[in-house]
């Protein structure tokens, strides 16, 4: 039988026996024993999680309730404006503490036997502890101290929130590196405003979008309403680079950089060029120009849960919350800035046509990463091939590479482990 | 005409009708057609409660102009990629809520079923209708037709208007 892996490998190793690129075995995404270690080691290990936008939980006594992996956590503003990261699940015998996703409380409450948290996550009160007229209470040593809810280190950059249940991870700036932290700069420039939340359901490992999302090569290609209509091209300027560590990406691109006769030349072989499409109401793609830097596109990804961008004039977050090795939510939180007009209000509304769930040129990423957790759930010995860009975990000055996947995966397999793992 | 002038029952049935189509049209992918039930300066959204319940703006589908209920079925057509599937919407009654001279507003709850080619049905969005109907040209039109949805786990994607 034709072993077709050999066959793709061989074409590309012409003059080193090792090939080139990266292959990872697909049980990656199907695994329970991936899902559980990855939990452990990355989610609950030595990264910063993206949980909330400060603008989220602007007054004291806010609290959101979000997930960092699958572990319930809570984000609370407390009367002194500091912000707290607790795991949501009582001392007690662990129910879910905050049941809604976001209010405003004066402290946190358990209803199952009403034991009562700062909103720090310390224990103020334990119903009964003395027991009714002498009988039962809790055992006299009892300390509310030692009872508290799992505290998280929290760190907030420009608006956004992160928190580690890692006491070694070095500071969320020096996690994310000087070019992952002036991006995130330029974005979050100012105070914003929250816009809505969408939420997707995709049936695939979250790997595969971070992935997706760390891949300029398939933007052009899949998403065929950005190339229609000139909003993103393979063609145009734009980079694809990772901070130091190669965990993250900023991958950008300026849409004013168009060349349609050098654009006709090189999609001609593609279907994804099809420039008799316009728009009956062209005001979806009428923004405005908002940064002096040129850049249209965005996509910060931000290890391993977040993804900040910029889509012309759309503002997201979009947060990873995994629900088990072949689906996870996907979490949308749209926002502006403060200081918006009521046209820039109305642009961004009408911009968000472009992104979310039913986003024209963004819909596409759910479907894509469903293909593959439906194509490689069976087959545990296959791998994939990641070469686009030269198959090193390089920077690119273009938007023809996958360097930046494979980024991920250096960091992945440093964290979790991959081959050993492999059953 | 002066909407407000016509007998209640006559209203609830040019509504009902209206609303039974459009849930026709898209469930038996006339798409094409679909625009045509709106007038040309119309509203239509497809938002979630959790956004309408906090008055937070953000739909997952706002169009503004008939053109960009086109728009959005030439994007389907010629643009985006998506699991192939069928709607199913099913329809409670109407409730008209409000009859003005020139425009009536009805709440009615839906449920849409899709199908994949995995050939099981699911719930895929469940809410209401808040609709403003006009009589134009000789037509019941929507002026304004939100869906206010609670499922706001939108499953995979959403492509097709609800
Ligand atoms: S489980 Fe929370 S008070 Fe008992
Ligand atoms: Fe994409």
């Amino acid at each position: 039988m034709l072993n077709v892996q050999d066959t793709a490998v061989g074409k590309v190793s012409t003059d080193t026996e090792e090939p080139i690129g990266c292959r990872i075995p697909y049980s990656v995404f199907t695994d329970d024993a991936f899902y559980k270690a990855e939990q452990e080691h990355l989610f609950r290990g030595p990264t910063w999680n993206f949980v909330a936008l400060e603008a989220e939980v602007p007054n004291p006594g806010d609290f959101k309730s979000t997930f960092i992996g699958d572990t319930p956590v809570v984000v609370t503003r407390d009367k002194d404006q500091s912000l707290h990261v607790v795991v949501n699940r009582c001392a007690h015998r662990g129910a879910t503490v905050c049941r809604a996703r976001q209010g405003n409380v004066p402290h946190l409450e358990c209803v199952y036997h009403q034991w009562a948290y700062e909103l720090n996550g310390d224990l103020m009160g334990v119903p009964f502890r003395r027991g009714i007229k002498g009988k039962g209470g809790m055992p006299a040593d009892f300390d509310l101290k030692q009872h508290g809810l799992v505290k998280l280190r929290v760190e907030a950059l420009n608006g956004l929130v992160f928190a580690t249940f890692s006491q070694e991870v070095e500071p969320l700036t020096d996690y994310l590196g000087p070019l992952i932290t002036k991006h995130v700069e330029r974005i979050m420039c100012r105070p914003i405003k929250i816009l809505g939340n969408q939420r997707q359901f995709i049936h695939g490992n979250w790997k595969l979008y971070a992935e997706n999302t760390r891949d300029p090569y398939h933007a052009s290609l899949l998403h065929l309403f950005h190339n229609t209509f000139g909003l993103y091209r393979s063609t145009q300027t734009g980079e694809c680079l990772m901070d130091e560590s190669k965990r993250h990406s900023f991958l950008y691109s300026k849409a004013g950089s168009n060349d349609a006769a050098r654009d006709s030349e090189v999609y001609q072989d593609s279907r994804s060029f099809d420039t008799s499409f316009s728009l009956q109401d062209p005001s979806l793609l009428a923004g405005r120009s908002e940064f002096p830097d040129g850049i249209t596109l965005v996509i910060l990804a931000l290890y391993p849960n977040l993804i900040l961008q910029q889509i012309s004039n759309t503002l997201a977050v979009r947060q990873i919350v995994t629900h088990g090795p072949d689906s996870f939510e996907l979490v949308w939180t749209q926002f502006g800035y403060a200081d918006d007009d009521a046209e820039m209000d109305a642009i961004r509304l009408k911009q968000s046509n472009l992104i979310g769930p039913a986003g024209m040129i963004s819909m596409e990423d759910g479907e894509a990463v469903e293909i593959v957790q439906q194509a490689v759930s069976s087959d545990r010995k296959a791998r994939s091939y990641i070469a686009m860009g030269g198959g090193g975990a390089d920077d690119a000055d273009h938007l023809v590479t996958e360097g930046a996947i494979i980024g991920f995966w250096q960091n992945y397999r440093e964290m979790v482990g991959i081959e050993e793992r492999v059953s | 005409m002066d909407l407000s002038t016509l007998p209640r029952t006559e209203l609830l049935r040019e509504v009902t009708d209206l609303i039974a189509l459009h849930a026709e049209l898209i469930d038996d992918d006339q798409l094409e057609a679909w625009p045509d039930l709106f007038v040309e300066d119309c509203h239509y959204s497809v938002l979630p409660r959790e956004n309408a319940d906090r008055g937070l703006p953000v739909a997952t589908i706002f169009c503004d102009s008939r053109g960009m209920l086109v728009d959005r079925i030439v994007s389907l057509r010629r643009a985006n990629i998506f699991p192939v599937h069928h709607y199913r919407h099913i329809i409670s009654t109407s409730r008209i809520h409000e009859v003005r001279s020139d425009a009536i507003v009805a709440h009615t709850n839906y449920l849409v079923l899709q199908t994949r080619n995995t050939g099981r049905s699911f719930v895929y969005n469940a809410g209401k209708y808040v609709d403003e109907i006009v009589f134009s040209s000789g037509k019941f039109l929507f002026r304004s037709k939100k869906a206010i949805f609670d499922t706001d786990l939108i499953d995979t994607l959403m492509v097709r208007p609800i």
